[in-house]
């Protein structure tokens, strides 16, 4: 049990897929300009990250081993294509926002990454909470980031408006940028820089430190 | 185990199983969920087309809103209504592209940028005890990113605006995205097409706000700032659409009862 909540809870914060290994940035950029997209796309990445690691684990002992990459993409990209499917049809508004970036999940690199670095090793059950625990983790940064972006970019939350826009009479001058990709950028290095003062073991060393100041000394 | 896992024989057997089974749930997924998101995306045009109109009543679903409206399919050419294609299942995006179904655009005809051009546009009308009171025309052009594709819906007199919406688009959020925004979107109605006598578009875009008491302010709307490309695409839709290639005819011979 124990082993279980580990890995669901580490890839969450000690171990986060955006912020330690920086995977996955790409879609982080584009969904995450309201929260409503950014919850979605959430769940879609939760599930097919879970429900990857659950078959490719499951026929882990079957695949061979020179086509283990395809057989892997085969399946993740199954899965996303019904994940689409399934948007299209029960939610249909937030799935033409999303529009492209549902069907890129197969391309997003935590799916393929813990397919092959987890589940090709691991029995069913904990690859399945494996892939729960990489997709919050996922999702934690777009919620972030989307939170910031959708407050103060367009005065709201979740569509709900919370900062009266000028342009509908109230008193915020929205941000324009937090609404252009671009800010997630900055977002997302506040956010590793959060974590990384929380848990200094993440900060990689320096590749080279500054030697002292000789000139000054010589002077 | 692992060692006769890698013969060739294994291999190939495992990728036709992994690939059947794939695409026996793909398949499944798609065939079941299809009548379902068939129903969304006509949801969702009738949602826009009547937005355009600035027909809503949220006491009365779609469906019962857009029984009173009418769609007919309109020869550009002739400008008049035909028969040629069923209004009910014509979709005018693929026609545009079918060359049986479209006519291509000369570099001078095609000012809005959309290269091929459907032969036959599906028009929705508004009929209020035998008077036409509104009709809202699909129209499409290059914004800066993206084709905008949308609705403008006109008054009775063929020369009003009633409303302009467009329900796709990719233009940059906050800046050509703002042709979204309600308030923008608010200066459209009750602006003049043409000018007297003139069956030449004189509706348009002009950089920064509109002086309400300049000559010819009733054809002009406020450009969008910061967003001159997306606000030429639209003046250019605009004078493409209701111009001589575009529905100029049919609105001609509407207006003398011709059709």
């Amino acid at each position: 049990m124990s082993a279980a909540k580990d890995v669901l809870v580490k890839p969450v914060a000690k171990n986060n897929p955006i912020a330690l290994q920086i995977l996955g940035v790409c879609s982080a950029l584009a969904v995450t300009s309201n929260l409503n997209t950014a919850l979605v796309m959430t769940l879609a990445v939760i599930s097919v990250t879970a429900f990857s690691n659950l078959f490719v684990s499951i026929i882990r002992n079957q695949i061979p081993n020179n086509i283990r990459i395809i057989c892997q993409m085969t399946i993740i990209a199954s899965l996303v294509i019904v994940v689409d499917q399934i948007l299209k049809a029960f939610a249909y508004d937030i799935s033409k926002q999303l529009s492209v970036f549902v069907g890129l999940i197969i391309t997003n690199c935590i799916v393929m990454g813990r397919a092959e670095a987890f589940a090709m090793q691991n029995p069913p059950g904990i690859s399945f909470m494996d892939g729960i625990g990489n997709g919050l983790g996922y999702g934690l940064v777009l919620m972030f980031v989307g939170f910031f972006r959708e407050l103060f970019g367009s005065g709201s939350l979740f569509g709900v408006e919370i900062l009266p826009l000028i342009t509908e009479g109230g008193w915020y001058q929205a941000n324009g940028l937090l609404l252009l990709p671009p800010s997630a950028f900055f977002l997302i290095g506040i956010f590793i820089w959060i974590i990384r003062t929380w848990d200094p073991s993440q900060v990689e060393k320096p590749e080279f430190e500054l030697a002292a100041n000789s000139k000054k000394e010589a002077a | 185990m692992s060692a006769n896992k890698d013969t060739i024989a294994r291999t190939i057997t495992v990728a036709v199983l992994l690939c059947v089974i794939c695409s026996v749930v793909v398949s499944a997924a798609a065939v079941l969920l299809k009548p379902k998101q068939v129903a969304n995306k006509e949801l969702d045009r009738k949602t826009n087309i009547l937005a355009a109109a600035g027909i809503s009543d949220p006491s009365k679903s779609v469906d019962e809103l857009f029984a009173q409206i009418t769609t007919k399919v309109v020869d550009l050419e002739s400008g008049k209504f035909t028969d040629a294609v069923d209004p009910a299942t014509y979709d005018a995006r693929k026609a545009a592209k079918e060359p049986s179904l479209s006519v291509k655009l000369s570099r001078d005809q095609d000012i809005a940028s959309i290269k091929r051009q459907a032969k036959y546009m599906p028009v929705y009308l508004v009929e209020k005890d035998g008077q036409l009171e509104k009709v809202i025309l699909p129209v499409h052009g290059y914004g800066l990113w993206s084709t905008l594709y949308g609705f403008l819906a006109l008054e009775g007199d063929l020369n009003t605006v009633v409303g302009l919406g467009f329900y796709s688009h990719a233009e940059t959020p906050g800046l050509g995205g703002e042709v979204d925004n309600p308030g923008w979107k608010a200066l459209w109605p009750g602006k003049k097409v043409y000018a007297e006598g003139s069956m030449d578009p004189a509706l348009g875009l002009i950089k920064g706000a509109v002086d309400p008491n300049a000559p010819g302010a009733e054809h002009q709307i406020d450009g969008l700032s910061g967003a001159t490309l997306t606000s030429n695409g639209v003046t250019n839709l605009v004078k493409f659409w209701l111009g001589e290639n575009g529905y100029a005819p049919f609105l001609a011979n509407l207006k003398a009862g011709e059709v």
